[in-house]
């Protein structure tokens, strides 16, 4: 603090050095090359710890999932090249397809009812004007529920018997269902959690996105005869198009990924109806003991979300540079 | 001083708007109260049931005598305190990790100018575009047998402080802020004599306090929810934290049990979010627009 106070200190007396030479003022005897080599020696060990993570947990895992997915891989004792060996494996596995209808089902339906619904929400609180802060907190509530606590929640709601859903259904007086138990149901059940367990973080956002729609658009709009669908149509989305797109994005990303609801609620089944990627990717591993197969997965599953990811961070980058 | 919306605040103030808007609202406040807080009230309220009353159809919206040994049961027999210390142990660890080598690790990056930096900074937001889970195998394999030094990280809390680490989101967000800081500032603590650490210590933390509460949070919150690889890493179930112990414990255990401890698990996570609400809820919506 004591420093910062200080009006600002004249220049240094190397200002007057060539670009890309360090702009600091030499306080330690030596030549300029000791000097480089003390400055890079200090940088590099504020930047060694977390160098040495990413290497180890991030990088070099990278390149392994590559390796070993042309491996026959025991651990402790490491792999043999194998060629393609596991790809076709993996491929000739009535699972492989099931898991990735799954888990493509899975994406589209927690796109439809994942935006959808959040965006609908974000709407309409947006035109409230008492109780905001009761609402936002209300609706991320979920959110800070650990996934598993929702996942076990929802499998109670679920219970064919004693489960709320039914008990729901039965007050109604409509037919009760078996949700997470029947094999056309139980994609869509999860697909219900997910959502319940997500959409608090989704609702924040857009409402953030709306309120930063300036109040003149809808007043033209207003003047020019629009009604309140027509509002939404021509002003409301075209200017939240951009943070919509995101989302999806990120959400696609996400649910690509889905393992907890599947595995906590349903065990993959019934009948294989909610093995996802992901899920088999860790049965091949810890099932089967088949690390080959498991990282022949992963990297397909890397691969293509690795397009997403791209598109996501071009569409960031390029925005930000707008801003 | 509110701003305009859809609907103009002409329309609201009709007898019409004005009532067409209190029905929207109590609805709204109905559907909410439905689907985000009875799910928790069914929660709590089902821990204090008797185990007959938990599974009656149709089943009963107040607890007919209310039993706090669903809760007690829980804690002895599910030996939650075990599991809980766990998680914050596992959480503390990975969020202190995470502060000293991110912050460092930023800071030489954003100021330090170390050789390679551009390398090394495109390495690390590379991993950004590698979707974490899909890569947990591989990285399972790594910290059971670690390179050059071959010794194994399972079952040990360093086995999630240490790959919680290599965060590039946090750490790209503590580099973008730091870089805000204008160099003089450095130069002038330099010039006094402050030599680096002393410079990150004295000047760039304290006015970077915003962004290290942002990661704090998204790091706490980040290993206290996940479970994907606390349940590869934790084979021992004594080490095992909350969430995988509910999941291998819920099938032998009765519901109500079951229940107060899916309770007592989000206990510490809802109470953080309750108390620090408007600043997490405020860097949800500040974070996204800004990208």
């Amino acid at each position: 603090m004591k420093t910062a106070s200080k009006p600002a200190a004249p220049p240094p007396a190397v200002l007057g050095a060539p670009e890309g030479e360090p702009r600091r003022a030499g306080r330690r005897p030596g030549g300029p090359w000791r000097r480089r080599l003390a400055e890079q020696s200090r940088a590099y060990a504020f930047l060694i710890g977390g160098l040495l993570c990413f290497a180890l947990f991030s990088w070099y895992p990278a390149i392994r999932a590559v390796v070993i997915a042309f491996q026959k891989y025991t651990p402790g004792s490491g792999g043999e090249w194998v060629g393609a060996a596991n790809f076709t494996r993996v491929f000739h596995d009535p699972e492989f397809s099931a898991a990735w209808r799954n888990t493509l089902t899975f994406t589209l339906l927690a796109l439809l009812i994942g935006f959808a619904v959040p965006f609908l929400m974000a709407l309409v609180l947006n035109e409230l004007r008492h109780a905001k802060a009761f609402f936002r907190v209300v609706v991320y509530l979920p959110v800070m529920i650990p996934p598993v606590v929702s996942a076990l929640l929802w499998k109670w709601f679920y219970d064919p018997g004693a489960g709320l859903a039914n008990a729901a259904l039965r007050f109604a007086h409509l037919p009760t269902s078996n949700w997470s138990n029947g094999a056309d149901t139980a994609l869509v059940s999860l697909v219900i959690v997910a959502t319940w367990a997500n959409l608090g973080g989704t609702v924040l956002i857009y409402l953030a996105a709306l309120q930063s729609i300036p109040g003149e658009l809808y007043e033209a709009a207003e003047l020019d005869g629009a009604n309140i669908w027509q509002r939404v149509r021509h002003v409301t989305i075209p200017q939240t198009r951009f943070v919509i797109l995101m989302l999806m994005l990120l959400q696609i990303i996400a649910t690509m990924q889905v393992f907890t609801e599947p595995f906590v609620i349903t065990g993959g089944g019934p009948e294989n109806a909610t093995v996802t990627v992901l899920y088999l990717i860790y049965k091949y591993a810890f099932l089967y003991n088949d690390f080959g197969g498991a990282c022949a997965l992963s990297v397909m599953l890397l691969l293509l979300l690795s397009v997403f990811s791209a598109v996501y961070l071009r569409l960031t980058r390029s925005t930000g540079e707008d801003a | 001083m509110s701003v305009r919306t859809l609907v103009s605040p002409l329309t609201l103030a009709r007898p019409r708007g004005r009532a067409v808007y209190w029905t929207v609202f109590t609805g709204v406040v109905l559907l909410f109260a439905l689907a985000f807080l009875f799910p928790v009230y069914w929660m709590v309220t089902g821990a204090m049931k008797s185990p007959d009353e938990v599974v009656r159809t149709p089943p009963t919206l107040v607890p007919h005598a209310w039993h706090l040994s669903g809760y007690t049961d829980a804690w002895d027999l599910m030996d939650l305190p075990t599991h809980l210390w766990n998680t914050v142990v596992q959480a503390t660890g990975a969020w202190l990790l995470q502060l000293v080598f991110c912050t460092a690790a930023a800071y030489a990056l954003s100021k330090l100018r170390p050789a390679f930096g551009r390398v090394i900074l495109g390495g690390i937001l590379a991993t950004l575009m590698v979707p974490a889970q899909a890569l947990v195998v591989p990285k399972y394999l790594t910290v059971a047998d670690l390179p050059l030094i071959h010794t194994s990280l399972l079952n040990d809390p360093l086995g999630i402080w240490l790959p919680a680490v290599a965060n590039a989101f946090n750490l790209y967000l503590l580099k973008r802020f730091f870089d805000q800081i204008p160099r003089d500032v450095l130069e002038a603590a330099e010039i006094d004599g402050a030599g680096r650490l002393r410079t990150l210590w004295s000047i760039v933390l304290p006015m970077s306090r915003p962004v290290l509460g942002v990661v704090s949070i998204f790091a706490l919150v980040a290993v206290w929810q996940d479970f994907l690889w606390p349940l590869m890493v934790f084979s021992d179930t004594d080490k095992q934290p909350v969430s995988v112990a509910l999941v291998q414990l819920s099938q032998n255990i009765p519901l109500t049990v079951l229940i107060a401890a899916m309770v007592i698990a989000s206990i510490p996570m809802v109470a953080m979010f309750l108390v620090f609400q408007r600043h997490i809820i405020a860097g949800i919506s500040a974070g996204s627009t800004k990208g």
